[in-house]
């Protein structure tokens, strides 16, 4: 074979792979919608589940994953937004802020189950917390952290070194330019990062098993009271989310229709994923066009 | 006193923020560092219980297949071969790295060489709703889908080593390919050039310089699809049928450390000789994980020569 029948070949094999990729992606989120869409209805979404009968909605996870969602996000934004100034302004060029780095990406690259464990381990059992739902935005939240950290680290490196100098001209402290100017500007690529996290904080399962526990307690959703032992907002109930329901019904569920009822909440995931995706470029793009002089459209 | 003296002596407002604002971003890194700690603390003390308070061996636990940590053998310690476990792990994330690196070689081969900035675009969008599928979804599809496949044209019951191979497949896909595309758009153009005007086709390019200078990066992005691979608990569980046996075919119902994990811990009591077994295999999970770490730092250092 010449190399021009080789290169022809091979060019087109490259084609053909991509091509499949697509089709394979296609494939997934089809066949999620199609099988799943049918099942979801109102009552879908706002009953609660039913241990061994058909007919029980996802109401209790899906409020339990949102909830959890804007927990994790309360108690890691601080925490990441204090190391990600560290890393991007404050940190020395030396062996512990490499040693630092390391234990970062160290934490991004543990298993989530090893996580959850370790959050079951020192809340649920030390802590005595028990199953709850601030043992799971806790652990959600380690598990955030460095993601969460890189991203604001790399929004804030971003930003032109003119601007700090101005700040620092300007007779400003390091701290108060950083917060007044550097921070608005690194805001769209902050807000992007936040969107594409809850994304993920939205489908994990495996680190909220053992922390946020696999039991739905049945909620009355006209108390709102945080103290009130059956009020949703209740921070120290067990609450299962909406992934790890997929996850209990199709290995332990005993309800006749455990499949359609995880076709309909495997397709009311996605949905929030490809909301979460979508959202996270335009809420990225607005707010980098208010933010800045650039050009609407 | 001179209230101008007085004034340049103390402290500014000004430099009061900044004593702040240094307190709390040290604050804020120093707790993740203790994070990090912690968990190998925690993990690493929990895990080696099996050996010093339960006197299991070592090499019984690395190499033996009797996963039964309840009974006694017969020498009076506790069944704790892990081996079967151990090479279910590694017999998916090879597996499921062997599928993916080949399609993500393509996949990013297609996005920097070949396609317009649309399909660039296109294709980029494409790989990340495939990171944003949840893995229970992964997991559930792979039980709908992949385990009847592998059932009617495998043999077997369908769970097994390749249904959780064919799932880490998609799982992994998306990660490798976009690091393989960083690495690929690295290689300086006037590299590409150069072949080009030498009268080497686009496929010689590609193949002896492209690739070969981004040789490092890719090894790199495969590492990190395989330590993904390796710690991805649920939707390998859902589909890897979890049996404790050494896996004699790939269609064989067989257990990985994460998937005994997920099924264990609920099961067992706190302290007894089968949960500290499952924190132990929680320990060589993490030990793992350190170690795709330290070879994603050494490929790099060396593709830095």
């Amino acid at each position: 074979m010449n190399p021009k029948k080789t290169n022809t070949l091979a060019l087109l094999m490259i084609r053909i792979i991509a091509v499949i990729v697509v089709v394979i992606l296609a494939f997934l989120i089809g066949r999620i919608l199609i099988q799943g869409l049918p099942h979801i209805s109102w009552k879908f979404l706002t009953t609660s589940s039913k241990a061994f009968t058909s007919g029980g909605g996802i109401g209790i996870q899906l409020f339990n994953s949102f909830y959890l969602l804007i927990l994790t996000l309360i108690i890691s934004f601080p925490i990441s937004l204090g190391a990600g100034i560290f890393l991007a302004e404050y940190a020395p060029k030396n062996a512990l802020t490499n040693v630092i780095r390391m234990a970062i990406e160290i934490l991004s690259s543990l298993p989530s189950v090893v996580v959850g464990l370790f959050g079951f381990l020192l809340f649920v059992v030390q802590f005595k917390l028990g199953f709850s739902i601030l043992s799971g935005a806790i652990a959600l939240t380690f598990f955030n952290l460095p993601l969460l950290t890189r991203n604001i680290e790399d929004s804030l490196n971003s930003v032109p070194k003119l601007q700090r100098e101005a700040g620092l001209a300007l007779g400003l402290s390091k701290w108060h330019t950083v917060i007044k100017v550097i921070l608005p500007e690194a805001i769209p690529g902050i807000v992007t990062g936040i969107v594409l996290c809850a994304g993920r904080i939205f489908g994990e399962a495996a680190a909220l098993i053992y922390t946020a526990g696999q039991s739905a307690t049945s909620v009355d959703f006209t108390k709102w009271n945080p103290f009130d032992a059956s009020s949703p907002l209740n921070l120290f109930r067990p609450a299962e989310t909406l992934a790890v329901h997929i996850w209990k019904i199709n290995s332990e569920g005993i309800m006749p229709d455990a499949e359609q009822i995880s076709a309909g909440s495997s397709a009311v995931l996605i949905i929030a994923v490809l909301i979460f995706n979508l959202s996270a470029r335009f809420l990225g793009q607005k707010l980098y066009q208010h933010l800045t002089a650039a050009k609407q459209g | 006193m001179d209230p101008i003296r007085d004034k340049i002596l103390k402290r500014s407002k000004e430099s009061n923020q900044d004593v702040i604002g240094k307190i709390l971003s040290y604050a804020a890194i120093i707790l993740i560092l203790a994070v990090v700690v912690s968990i190998f603390a925690f993990v690493f003390a929990k895990g080696i219980a099996t050996f010093t308070e339960n006197h299991a061996s070592l090499k019984d636990f690395l190499t033996g297949t009797d996963w039964n940590p309840n009974v006694k053998g017969e020498d009076g310690k506790p069944l704790v071969g892990a081996l079967p476990m151990i090479v279910g792990s590694f017999a998916v994330t090879l597996l499921a790295a062997l599928f993916a690196t080949p399609f993500a070689i393509g996949t990013a081969l297609y996005m920097t060489e070949l396609s317009s900035s649309k399909g660039r675009a296109f294709m980029q969008s494409v790989v990340e709703l495939l990171v944003g599928i949840p893995s229970v979804v992964y997991g559930f599809i792979g039980l709908t889908v992949v385990v009847p496949f592998v059932r009617s044209h495998f043999g077997g019951s369908g769970y097994g080593i390749l249904s959780g191979a064919f799932v880490l497949f998609v799982m992994v896909l998306p990660t490798i390919t976009s690091m393989t595309v960083d690495s690929l758009k690295a290689v300086p153009k006037h590299y590409k050039s150069a072949s080009l005007a030498l009268g080497a086709t686009e496929w010689q390019t590609i193949w002896r310089v492209i690739l070969r200078a981004a040789l490092p990066g890719i090894m790199t992005a495969v590492v990190f699809g395989m330590a993904r691979a390796f710690g991805e608990a649920l939707a390998v569980q859902m589909v890897i049928g979890n049996a404790s046996l050494l896996p004699t075919s790939l269609t064989n119902p067989a257990s990985t450390l994460t998937s005994v994990l997920t099924m264990g811990i609920g099961n067992t009591v706190m302290g007894t000789v089968a949960n500290n077994a499952l924190w132990s295999l929680a320990l060589v999970l993490l030990l793992m994980s350190l170690f795709f770490n330290i070879l994603v730092r050494m490929i790099s250092r060396k593709g830095r020569m």
